[in-house]
């Protein structure tokens, strides 16, 4: 009895200290961002609360096109995340539940391209997006990412336990065509694995930041991390209205993931310990 | 066989897209790479052919080579804390006991959903110079204060510091998995053989989750030889006091867009490659081979 209590003292303590320094960060922004300038700079910092969050966020609106950036960065997540839902489910639904020549080594194919690493191409990518005029357009952003091997592979093994045949066999009799069976049959079965593929497309859309730098040059279509980034270089004497500006930037996305989490991270761990 | 193909060529349909996609935009940039690479070039003018020269530059080019040590001192310094917290968070939240499971998983994978640019900002902040938490909390303890940004190895431990904030809770939720993936059956046959918890812990834990260690350490090798965004908003493009953040995809970053290098650019994208493909095979021996 005395030893399970000693234990779970440890845990707990463990857990919670674990917790603070994950957590801490946030406070610390959430602070700061409430700050004046020459509070932030002042030694020892200040560790609570201030009163000037609006008028820093006043000064962020005023200084770079934040409501823009946010629309950008929000149209191309969203773009980027309907095409890969739409592209991964339709070819890891016939992935999983259609026999055609060529299936495994188109398979293994797909599964090779995982193993490329993306910076290899940065440069000719750069100097084909140059050769179509996509440099500076949202195309660069949406069309190379609409598709990808990650989320056809997470579809597959979803498909695949989750679709019954007898469902498309009686579909097939009914004469259904191969988008029929995609869009009246799959498609429902398949929405429950479409919050994880989706959730974790949109988080990475979002957060992209090296490929949005090369090929945004236009400030009018710059999305949040690459306005972010250049707030933090040109105006860091105005301290208070940069960190107010990270915090805007960071917490749409905090909240959306707070809502799925429980789902995104089961499906996450399921996803990494099963192969 | 055309006949058979001919039949199923809606299921080709859809899954086309993604073959079309990674010719155009994946396997032509790499050739295109390659043949960049034998040349110079500056992205305006005409192209020259180079030879082995732009590698036979890459190969004596203490930049290049500080880069790569750079790189690898950062994986380090991040690497192992980060599996090693990460393994004693799953541990802690693998006890039966334990209450409230969601609530510290998702308390611990927030920092991952975290942008890196926001992350590089606030820990710009923790560890500044002349008004950084971390100094504060040194000064507390009745230490020196240290000018973390001003020297090479505080620049390297600021990034590093990112690295395991804003992935320890991932790898966390993987050994969790891990953990529980393992069958109660062997832990309950190890007891009626008499063995003792470390007993069970090393004989059982550790080789069944072999894979997912395996796994974790794959992906962060991968990740730590990629690291961009962190150095590149914390130190600018140069890489900060005596160039100790320049990792190896910043200088690839900076030779081709900033200096428009790019058949040099190319070069570095090889040697990179070169240098994650040999280590992730030793990795992966290093890891499969200890039984």
């Amino acid at each position: 009895m005395m030893q399970a209590r000693v234990k779970s003292v440890i845990l707990y303590t463990g857990l919670l200290a674990g917790m603070i320094l994950s957590m801490f960060p946030f406070y610390w922004l959430i602070v700061m961002a409430t700050r004046t300038t020459s509070d932030i700079y002042r030694f020892p910092p200040q560790l609570w609360f201030g009163s000037h969050f609006w008028s820093n966020v006043t000064r962020v609106l005023q200084q770079i096109d934040f409501a823009g950036a946010f629309f950008n960065t929000l149209f191309v997540a969203s773009s980027v995340t309907l095409l890969v839902l739409f592209f991964d489910s339709l070819a890891g639904f016939a992935f999983a539940k259609f026999d055609f020549p060529g299936k495994k080594a188109l398979f293994i194919i797909l599964l090779a391209t995982m193993m490329v690493p993306s910076q290899l191409s940065l440069v000719p990518s750069f100097v084909m997006m140059a050769a179509f005029g996509w440099v500076g357009t949202f195309k660069a952003l949406i069309i190379p990412g609409m598709v990808n091997a990650f989320g056809i592979f997470w579809i597959r093994q979803y498909a695949e336990e989750s679709i019954p045949k007898e469902l498309l066999d009686a579909g097939r009799m009914d004469g259904c065509s191969f988008f029929r069976l995609y869009w009246n049959v799959a498609l429902p079965i398949l929405r429950p694995a479409f919050a994880f593929l989706g959730a974790f497309t949109f988080i990475g859309a979002w957060n992209d930041y090296l490929w949005p730098l090369i090929v945004l040059t236009d400030e009018r279509k710059f999305t949040l991390q690459i306005a972010l980034s250049q707030l933090n270089g040109i105006y860091n004497t105005d301290y208070a209205m940069v960190i107010a500006g990270t915090l805007l930037a960071v917490l749409p996305l905090i909240i959306l993931f707070l809502f799925i989490s429980r789902q995104f991270i089961s499906d996450l761990a399921a996803g990494a310990v099963k192969d | 066989m055309l006949r058979e193909i001919w039949k199923h060529r809606a299921v080709y349909a859809a899954i086309s897209p993604f073959y079309l996609l990674f010719g155009i935009f994946g396997l032509f940039p790499i050739g295109f790479s390659l043949y960049l690479a034998f040349h110079k070039w500056d992205g305006i003018g005409d192209m020259t052919y180079n030879g082995w020269g732009n590698f036979r530059y890459l190969v004596t080019d203490n930049e290049f080579w500080q880069a790569v040590g750079n790189t690898f001192a950062i994986w380090v310094y991040s690497t192992i804390p980060m599996l090693f917290f990460a393994l004693i968070i799953a541990f802690l939240l693998y006890a039966p006991f334990v209450k409230m499971r969601t609530l510290w998983r998702v308390g611990f994978f927030l920092p991952n959903v975290t942008s890196i640019v926001a992350v590089a900002i606030i820990f710009g902040a923790l560890f500044a110079n002349n008004f950084g938490f971390l100094n504060y909390l040194l000064q507390l303890l009745g230490l020196p204060t240290i000018q973390w940004l001003n020297v090479p190895w505080g620049i390297q431990i600021a990034i590093s510091s990112m690295v395991v904030w804003r992935w320890t809770g991932y790898n966390a939720i993987i050994y969790l998995a891990g953990l529980q993936s393992i069958p109660h059956v062997l832990y309950e046959a190890a007891k009626m053989d008499g063995a003792t918890g470390a007993q069970a812990f090393f004989r059982i834990t550790i080789p069944m989750l072999r894979p997912v260690i395996l796994f974790t350490v794959i992906t962060s090798t991968i990740g730590g030889m990629q690291l961009f965004t962190e150095p590149q908003v914390l130190v600018g493009n140069d890489g900060g006091a005596g160039a100790s953040g320049m990792t190896i995809v910043l200088y690839l970053y900076r030779e081709s867009f900033v200096n428009n290098y790019f058949g040099y650019g190319a070069a570095v994208g090889w040697g990179m490659f070169l240098i994650i493909a040999l280590f992730s095979i030793v990795n992966w021996k290093l890891v499969q081979g200890k039984k």
